[in-house]
């Protein structure tokens, strides 16, 4: 393989990924509105797969993820299988998290995702500690924290960041930008200069790169990456890129400016734009269509087979609380 | 047996278990000087800074920080100082370890001891002198641990260190001196009681200093012609439901007292409890002691309005008697 064949051999792979993250998505907002299955809400992540598609393929499935509640993406990248996701945002049996978590508290342990979580911020400290607890175990591997923007102004970024540091813990977070902390614009409400800016103070190198590029994306990460293997301690990126739908589902997001999101929408789509980075590879755009097909019927078939799954055993509401004192045991 | 302190029943079983497992490692503030009440001392040297690991003071970090070690496989023993300042680290508690094995459809684990040092400590104020172990009783998925003794304090340690739930241990800050005989080769079940005192007319139904008192008040019981059993729960959950059924079945009466503060006390959940299901057997009214309902302050005299004393167990008790 040359190294063009190569470079032409991930830019697909990028593109398939966050052609299967966006047909999850679409489904699942499907599967919410259109079917009233998915009765919690959902954070959609369409529009910045550029993310998680380019940071994760740098990870391997050993190493560990925490994410957000805005996280499928980050799941799905990571290695997590499709319908298990799909089952656990519908709560049926055999979903992550025996449909137990949702949306919000997605895991897989076995891809090693330690979870999304609904606080924002609080998946920081525990990942730091994630990261901890491998270098107290002398093991090569290494974690991943992913948050928003909104997290910063939390208390555990600051805490959670300085322990990496403090500890020289081999992790690299990540600052998922898509500019907005529910429904406000998050400019409007940090101080200084963001993300970046804030973990060099507290001593970690940072970099800041276009969240909706996910071929700068994967670069970045790479470098990055082989830095913290290397020994080289904790790190920064802020990734930025655009959220296009509401804070869930359901919001229709009209405290935007009029036209923001259409105009991201035309001119700063990371799956156009890296189709475009594939046709100037020479891809034809039948190759590129057949791989947004191939991701339309996975996830198709994913939301029809998840549909199709029974909800869990009623006694899974005592189940998995705690050994001493379990609800199975006594719950009053 | 080996006469031992509190404090040194507890430091003991945690260098024992470190000692065994390699796993299982301290983590907060100040663990290198031993930490406020000595809980550490000495440990640092043999195991080296980062099994015994100084942390900045960031109450937040330390829980969720060990709580993430967890999950990877190591057992973390968690140092929050008071359990006042371990407020600071309630989401970490809370909403994540205490949930993550059922949100997670019992992916995780999270063997942790999380100490939090509790109760009146003299003229410390209302930020250092706080008992609130009910909040904790409230929440599912941890186990909450009110040793008394250095017996317990060394039994219960390493029992807690060996679970692979999340335990909230709290220790009584006014007795790290007490002096007991341990038998270290004694294991406790989790979620039995101690009869500290065996007894025929009244049940006292204690934990964590407040159970000291009523076995000093029992003394005076007996002085006074009254037969007292002494249970000290030792663990508030789970807690030991027939242990205080088949004692009151026995006695006919009942005394709950603990020092936190008596509305929605958990002594509000042993008598209710009680009621529902040996109802039938009581044959006096039930007393009920915990502090009142207000703020534990810095001066001696406004401070000891908030304690249970002695002499209100022991009229407590007679009064249940028509005594």
């Amino acid at each position: 393989m040359t190294p063009s064949d190569h470079n032409t051999k991930r830019a697909r792979e990028l593109l398939a990924m966050m052609e299967r993250i966006r047909a999850f998505e679409e489904q699942a907002c499907l599967a919410a509105e259109r079917d009233k299955l998915v009765l919690g809400a959902i954070h959609p992540s369409i529009g910045q797969e550029g993310v998680a598609a380019g940071v994760m393929c740098n990870f391997n499935t050993d190493d560990i993820l925490l994410s957000t509640h805005r996280g499928h993406g980050h799941t799905l990248a990571k290695g997590a299988d499709g319908l298990a996701m799909m089952r656990e945002l519908l709560g049926r049996e055999g979903g992550c998290c025996g449909g137990k978590g949702g949306s919000m508290h997605i895991a897989d342990f076995g891809v090693g995702m330690l979870g999304a979580n609904g606080v924002v911020g609080a998946n920081i400290t525990i990942a730091a500690g994630a990261a901890h607890g491998l270098k107290l175990m002398g093991s090569d591997r290494i974690v991943v924290d992913i948050f928003g923007d909104g997290a910063i102004n939390r208390g555990p970024f600051l805490e959670g960041v300085n322990w990496a540091s403090v500890f020289d813990l081999p992790i690299l977070f990540i600052c998922e930008d898509n500019q907005y902390s529910a429904t406000t614009k998050t400019s409007s409400v940090t101080g200084g200069a963001g993300a970046a800016a804030r973990a060099e103070a507290l001593g970690l190198r940072a970099t800041t790169v276009d969240g909706n590029d996910v071929e700068a994306v994967a670069n970045v990460t790479a470098q990055i990456t082989a830095r913290i293997r290397a020994g080289g301690g904790p790190e920064m990126l802020h990734a930025i890129t655009y959220r296009r739908t509401g804070h869930t589902s359901f919001d229709l997001a009209k405290y935007r400016p009029e036209g923001e999101a259409a105009r991201i929408e035309a001119e700063n789509d990371p799956i156009a734009r890296q189709r475009a980075v594939l046709a100037n590879m020479g891809v034809s755009t039948a190759a590129l269509d057949d791989i947004n097909a191939a991701a339309q019927a996975e996830m198709v078939q994913v939301l029809a087979d998840a549909a199709a799954t029974p909800f869990p055993n009623d006694t899974m509401a005592f189940e998995d609380v705690q050994d001493i004192g379990s609800p199975v045991v006594e719950a009053y | 047996m080996v006469k031992m302190t509190y404090v040194e029943a507890s430091r003991a079983a945690v260098r024992e278990m470190m000692q065994a497992d390699e796993t299982v490692w301290c983590v907060g503030e100040d663990l290198g000087r031993g930490s406020v009440f000595g809980q550490y001392l000495g440990l640092q040297d043999e195991f080296g800074t980062d099994r015994v690991a100084d942390t900045p003071i960031s109450e937040a970090a330390i829980m969720g920080a060990a709580f993430g070690a967890a999950m990877v496989g190591t057992r973390p023993i968690v140092e929050m100082r008071f359990s006042d300042f371990a407020l600071c680290a309630t989401d970490e508690l809370v909403n994540q370890i205490a949930k993550a094995r059922f949100m997670f459809g019992g992916q995780s684990r999270a063997p942790m001891v999380i100490r939090k040092p509790i109760g009146l400590w003299r003229s410390s104020a209302a930020q250092h002198s706080q008992s609130l172990e009910s909040w904790y009783v409230h929440i599912p998925g941890l186990v909450v641990l009110c040793p008394a003794t250095p017996q317990d304090n060394y039994s219960m340690m390493k029992a807690a260190i060996k679970c692979d739930d999340p335990v909230v241990y709290l220790e009584h800050k006014n007795i790290w001196g007490m002096e007991g005989e341990v038998d270290t080769s004694l294991d406790v079940t989790l979620g039995e009681a101690a009869i500290r005192r065996a007894g025929t007319d009244v049940t006292i139904v204690s934990w964590s200093d407040a159970a000291n008192l009523c076995v000093k008040a029992a003394d005076t019981l007996a002085a006074q012609g009254v037969n007292a059993e002494v249970i000290d729960l030792r663990s508030l959950w789970p807690w030991d439901k027939k242990a205080v059924i088949a004692s009151v079945r026995k006695t006919g009466r009942l005394v709950v007292a603990h020092e936190s503060v008596a509305v929605g006390g958990f002594g509000a959940e042993v008598v209710a409890t009680v009621v529902e299901q040996a109802g039938d057997a009581l044959r006096g009214p039930v007393r009920r002691l915990g502090a009142p309902r207000s703020l534990v302050a810095y001066a001696p005299n406004l401070e000891d309005k908030m304690r249970v004393t002695e002499a209100m167990i022991v009229t407590a008790a007679r009064e249940t008697l028509g005594k």
